[in-house]
């Protein structure tokens, strides 16, 4: 069920009037039944996946939890009959039982990801590596359906667990309130990846009927509907033309495929977390925002803390941390510093961890190698810099240009130039057209397609291009202005007749402008397919 | 706590670590500053920084930073 079909928004229009009508007690098991629904649509078979995530999770974060129950009050039962040496022992020996817990529980989660997610990945390779070696029968594969949003949730429950294993969060003890933390619909299709601390807070509560807290529900949605159906999906038929045919839209067609995959990736991305969000604002529920106007940011690593935060936050407090502080890291970290020096020994942790964080994201991000070169080329950069930084410092020192507005532009429209160069890894569907399309950007001289109307013939026309500066230009517009705060209480100030023409047209021009009906087919949203 | 002090002041010369007290929520240090004095400190004091304790309170303020570091030291 698509969030641009007419199907979810019949099914939004059941769900919010009966979400307020129905008894407080029973908010919760209808938004987990429409939950389940809505996941159910995109094939039944998927939700064994989810079920299974989501029952294996919940008990061995109970178990865990029970474990440090039991330790704390076996301890505290014992405290003068314990030594130290005794107590630290039985801690340790209790630590190692919930380890296995938390170990078995991620293993079988992430198994279940690789498998359907990687398995013909895994297997394409071993097929050209035994090819390369000579020969035997390559190994057929496998037909397995990827559930929707299934790095999403599984990556969501294992956070979870990994909170409970910390102590950070106590278990949840309803089977069912869990059950709705990982399967609560807005977010399935593509998060954020929600952290059960901060969603648990708002989500399975009960909640009456605010009037402004719906209609500024309503009034995301409508903006991320406007993003995602007159923005990504007009420019799609333009990104696709390009993409489609490497070998003929190379040069400055690439340049052109570039910006508009970038503004596409936007729109749709970004437009797709406003209804999240918004769907979820008007059932009371607060969702984590995840993204803070990273077109603006003045380097690729404030780039990554603005873009995507769920997820970068995720994987900076799951894996960054946990393998920067593991003991063969810091051993690691004694090796350089004796051999090398202090800095070595102080950048070591930081290189091998930066790389192993940039590599899963790759991996997360697509069974392709695409993928985990441009985790890779992300990590390059982001290394290049730091190292760059003393360099950067002294630039700026001698040439006073730190602070001042025309550096800040231009630091903001290089980090963006970089951004949409890293996007093109995301665009091809192999590393040789990539690396072909790379090229040609420096060697293909055709930059009169600018200029001389072969741009008409992408599958745009001068209406569409209209359309989308239009588009880009409000974007633009909002974007700027949400650097002095929200927008919509700013517009709920406003006279009547002012809001009533800010909504009504905006919901006119998705009408009018969005791109569906003959000729047009709403697409399915781009992370929705990790 | 001077030592703490000298291994902060390396790290971002310009910052009062003094009167600074949101060093994490106001990004003064980001996470590879964070990994780089975990390394330095756990070799300085002897002390085993895990993931769980990596936490903003943790690492807002040279005080929460030194707090920390002692109750590592008390747990070892």
């Amino acid at each position: 069920m698509l969030f641009t079909s007419y199907a979810f928004l019949g099914f939004l229009l059941v769900l919010i009037p009966a979400y307020y009508l129905v008894p407080k007690r029973g908010q919760q098991p209808l938004l987990l039944a429409a939950s389940y629904l809505f996941y159910a649509a995109a094939g039944p078979k998927y939700l064994l996946y989810i079920l299974a995530t989501t029952c294996t999770v919940y008990a061995a974060a109970r178990l865990i939890e029970d474990n440090a129950l039991r330790q704390k009050a076996y301890v505290k039962a014992h405290k003068e009959k314990l030594s130290r040496e005794e107590r630290k022992a039985y801690q340790n020996g209790q630590k190692r039982i919930r380890f296995r817990w938390a170990a078995l529980c991620l293993l079988l989660n992430l198994g279940i990801l690789a498998v359907v997610k990687y398995a013909n990945f895994v297997i394409a390779n071993l097929n050209a590596a035994v090819s390369a070696f000579g020969g035997g029968e390559p190994l057929s594969f496998v037909t397995l359906a990827l559930p929707m949003g299934i790095s999403f949730y599984t990556f969501q429950a294992i956070g979870y667990l990994v909170d409970v294993y910390r102590g950070a969060v106590p278990a949840e003890r309803n089977l069912f309130r869990f059950g709705l933390f990982i399967a609560f619909f807005p977010q399935l299709v593509q998060g954020p990846i929600s952290r059960f601390g901060d969603l648990s807070k708002t989500l399975g509560q009960p909640h009456g009927y605010d009037a402004k807290q719906v209609s500024f529900g309503l009034q995301r949605m409508l903006w991320g509907y406007f993003k995602k159906m007159v923005i990504a999906d007009r420019v799609l038929a333009g990104v696709s033309t390009i993409i489609g045919d490497p070998g003929t839209y190379n040069g400055a067609y690439a340049a052109v495929g570039m910006l508009l995959y970038t503004l596409e990736l936007y729109a749709d991305f970004t437009g797709g977390i406003d209804i999240t969000i918004g769907i979820a604002e008007a059932l009371g529920v607060t969702v984590q925002e995840n993204f803070h106007r990273p077109y603006f940011s003045k380097s690729l690593k404030e780039y990554w803390r603005r873009w995507h935060i769920s997820m970068c936050s995720w994987f900076r407090d799951y894996i960054f941390y946990p393998v920067s502080t593991s003991k063969p890291m810091q051993r690691t970290a004694k090796f350089f510093r004796k051999r090398f020096g202090e800095r070595a020994g102080k950048r070591v942790p930081v290189y091998l961890s930066t790389f192993t964080v940039w590599l899963a994201t790759g991996i997360w991000h697509g069974a392709s190698w695409n993928f985990i070169v441009w985790g890779l080329a992300n990590w390059a950069v982001l290394m290049a810099s730091e190292e760059l930084e003393p360099l950067y410092k002294k630039f700026h020192d001698r040439f006073h240009v730190d602070g001042k507005l025309w550096y800040k532009i231009f630091q903001v429209g290089r980090t963006f130039l970089l951004v949409c160069a890293l996007n093109i890894f995301d665009c091809y569907s192999s590393l040789k057209d990539t690396f072909s399309v790379f090229a040609s950007l420096l060697t293909v001289n055709n930059w009169h397609i600018l200029w001389d109307g072969s741009l008409l013939d992408l599958g745009l026309t001068p209406l569409d291009y209209a359309i989308l500066a239009a588009g880009t230009i409000l974007m633009l517009t909002v974007s700027l202005t949400q650097r002095t705060g929200q927008i919509r209480p700013r517009i709920a100030a406003k006279p009547y007749p002012i809001r009533f023409i800010t909504w009504y047209g905006l919901f006119l021009i998705i009408l009018l402008a969005g791109a569906y009906g003959v000729g047009y087919d709403a697409s399915q949203f781009i992370y929705n397919q990790f | 706590m001077n030592e703490l002090l000298e291994i902060l002041t390396d790290l971002h010369p310009d910052v009062d670590y003094e009167t600074e007290e949101h060093l994490v929520d106001d990004m003064i240090l980001d996470s590879m500053d964070i990994v780089s004095l975990i390394s330095e400190i756990s070799e300085t004091f002897d002390i085993t920084v895990t993931a769980k304790d990596i936490v903003p309170e943790n690492f807002n303020s040279a005080k929460a930073l030194y707090a920390l570091i002692q109750r590592l030291e008390d747990e070892d």
